[in-house]
């Protein structure tokens, strides 16, 4: 079995759980006025916030869905780290200053602050909304890949439980427990992977004996009526599927030995890029007896697992829209970082432009270090000899349940407060836009303080059970593929408009409304257009797209900047407006 | 942090130093899609001896964050100091 829950698991689950379900109510009492609630009165310190930038941003997509591409596909994982790394540069240097100075609770205060315009903060309130949504689903199909190991639960209830956990934490406490939950699950992230990353620079590199040496192929049937064989016997507790991913030959200058011994951070990667490694392909066919999914072994050289072209397929086939479609994602995780509303509002709460600036970099700091050990951790878990073959999203929780039971639990505990900390972040940011920007400002419905907050909360609970629908319908796929849709969608929407307004003085309101409008629109389309949606959402044929690739930034984004630009153009400069307004 | 009204957010010395630093990261980031996408080959070969180049570049980018980070932290101090009184 690869998956067994034990008494040890589930209770230390259970105390990562409670704890920040609790510590949320203890520090409810702190998020009682608007400005307590959504920005945490301003009083955060800056380096809580940096840690709690790291517990924001790693969502599910960066521990399981980056880990576990490197685990299946070798160094094509590694290329979101840099790509999401890579983004907080734009943070840093272009909007943490400007974005404290021009906002005070959502994103749309930022955008709206010269103009006071109902027609931007319903654009960008729906931009929020449907960027958070998207975000939102990989958060929730992580949670639910969880539970099913941990707790012996099936994904929906998952899904459920993050779900719940999630609505108390925002709607307990708002912004400061938020910003608590998620400083504490950015420490143990970095320091748990650092942990497991020095197991297996420990442990070094092994040459596989258990079940995962075993190189039959394996087939999975799910048969009409729903039950599952394996092999063409009925899947049980002793006939499950094998676990996969071990290390065939170790260089030569290994010879006559099957283990390493202890290995230095890059001596690691070196000896693994002269070994060999056999990664698992599946193949899925449907006949009348059910659908069969058949693993068969792939002996590797690690040399070809080290460079790009393992999930980037296009890189090496010479296609120009595969290699469009990799530049258009690259450059969309550069740009999107800024545009997350969830990560922007983190700015107003601490109390100046130097103190957002400073937790930028301790941010970077930590996300950089996590993002290294992603490397590790995805290697580590390809040769561990423990990973499901039909599960990318459970390769670094197998990881740890190679070391033991008890590691595996924490990294799942923590997992689990990963997908807490983003997904808390992610509603907090829904709710502000519907009730500060959508509520309060569209509609012109004057609110109290404590209206304000009420009605942020129910906007909470609202999101909560659409992120919960969400993470059962879209349970089948690898989360980091699913937010590299979010992050294209923000980018397009929301990077624009940003730009612009700092740097264009030209900048009209018009422009903002368009930009933000096409910006999403368009890349929404786009995504729901292209090849990957046809295959995997609606199970039809890709050559039947209708787009020439699937990521839509490097069309959508430069879009967003020329409409700006020509609807500024056409209107009246922001100054004459003033004037007469 | 002193500035006019007119300069805006990114009007200020630090923003032009942040901006310095961007379009140095920009650099950087694009030379490395730009040997993924037209010179993969490359990637594999092992200038340094130990690991290859993809995961040369790629550990370079991310730990060259930082340092572009904590750059622009010391120099918007020094930019953000305040001046001598005057006499």
């Amino acid at each position: 079995m690869l998956y067994e829950s034990s008494p040890v698991a589930i209770a230390i689950f259970a105390a990562f759980v409670l704890s920040v379900i609790g510590l949320s109510f203890y520090l409810g009492r702190k998020g009682q006025s608007a400005q307590g609630y959504y920005a945490a009165h301003g009083e955060i310190h800056w380096f809580v916030n940096g840690i709690a930038f790291a517990g924001d941003y790693l969502s599910a997509a960066s521990f399981l869905g980056i880990c576990g591409m490197i685990a299946f596909n070798g160094y094509d994982g590694f290329l979101y780290s840099i790509g999401f790394l890579a983004g907080w540069i734009v943070a840093l240097f272009v909007i943490a200053e400007p974005i404290k100075a021009l906002g005070k609770f959502t994103f749309a205060d930022a955008l709206d602050s010269r103009f006071n315009s109902r027609g931007i903060k319903l654009a960008v309130a729906i931009s929020t909304l449907v960027v958070s949504i998207f975000y939102l689903i990989p958060q929730m199909v992580g949670a639910g890949d969880l539970i099913v190991p941990l707790l012996g639960l099936p994904h929906t209830a998952g899904v459920i439980l993050v779900g719940v956990a999630v609505t108390m934490i925002v709607v307990t406490a708002g912004m400061v427990s938020t910003t608590w939950v998620q400083f504490i699950k950015g420490s143990l992230l970095v320091l748990f992977c650092g942990i497991l990353a020095a197991m297996i620079l420990n442990r070094g590199l092994v040459v596989g004996s258990g079940p995962a040496a075993n190189l039959t192929p394996q087939v999975r049937t799910v048969t009409r009526d729903g039950t599952v064989l394996i092999d063409g016997v009925r899947q049980s507790k002793d006939h499950d599927l094998r676990p996969v991913g071990t290390l065939m030959a170790l260089p030569e200058r290994y010879a006559g030995k099957n283990a390493t011994g202890p290995l230095r951070p890059l001596e690691y990667l070196s000896v693994l890029e002269d070994s060999t490694i056999v990664t698992w392909s599946s193949a899925k066919h449907t006949d009348d007896a059910g659908t069969h999914t058949t693993f068969t072994p792939v002996e590797r050289k690690g040399s070809d697992l080290l460079k790009p072209g393992g999930y980037f397929r296009g890189l090496t086939t010479g296609k120009l829209a595969d290699r469009l479609d990799f530049a258009s994602l690259m450059l969309a995780l550069f740009c999107g970082t800024a545009s997350l509303p969830h990560i922007l509002i983190r700015y107003y709460t601490v109390k100046d432009a130097a103190a957002a600036r400073k937790s930028t970099v301790v941010g970077i700091a930590a996300i950089g270090a996590f993002y290294v050990l992603t490397l590790y951790l995805g290697l580590g878990a390809m040769t561990s000899g423990a990973l499901d073959p039909t599960s990318t999203n459970m390769a670094a929780p197998l990881l740890a349940k190679s070391f033991s039971t008890t590691l595996f639990a924490i990294i799942s505990a923590i997992a689990f407060t990963t997908v807490l900390g983003t997904v808390s972040g992610l509603i907090m940011a829904g709710s502000g836009a519907v009730a500060h920007d959508l509520v309060e400002n569209v509609c012109g419905i004057p609110l109290t303080d404590h209206e304000k907050v009420r009605c942020g909360k129910i906007a909470a609970v609202g999101l909560g059970i659409i992120a919960m629908v969400l993470g059962v319908l879209f349970h089948s796929f690898n989360v980091s593929f699913l937010v590299g849709w979010a992050f294209n969608i923000a980018a397009s929407a929301n990077l624009p408009a940003l730009v612009m307004l700092l740097f264009w003085p030209r900048t009209t309101k018009q422009g903002i409304v368009a930009a933000v409008t096409v910006g999403m629109v368009s890349s929404l389309a786009w995504i729901l257009l292209s090849a990957d949606t046809f295959e995997k959402v609606y199970g039809w044929s890709r050559e039947t797209s209708i787009v020439p690739f699937s990521q839509p930034g490097l069309v959508t984004i430069p879009l967003g900047f020329l409409v700006l630009i020509v609807v500024s153009l056409l209107t009246p400069p922001p100054t004459a407006v003033r004037r007469h307004g | 942090m002193a500035r006019s009204k007119s300069q805006g957010p990114a009007g200020t010395a630090s923003s032009r130093i942040g901006l310095t630093l961007f379009w140095i990261y920009v650099l950087l980031y694009g030379g490395f899609i730009g040997l993924v996408l037209f010179r993969p080959d490359l990637l594999s070969r092992r200038p340094f001896g130990g690991v290859n180049l993809a995961i040369a570049y790629g550990m370079g980018l991310i730990a060259g964050a930082f340092v572009l980070a904590i750059i622009y932290m010391a120099a918007c101090r020094v930019v953000e100091r305040p001046g001598p009184p005057r006499t």
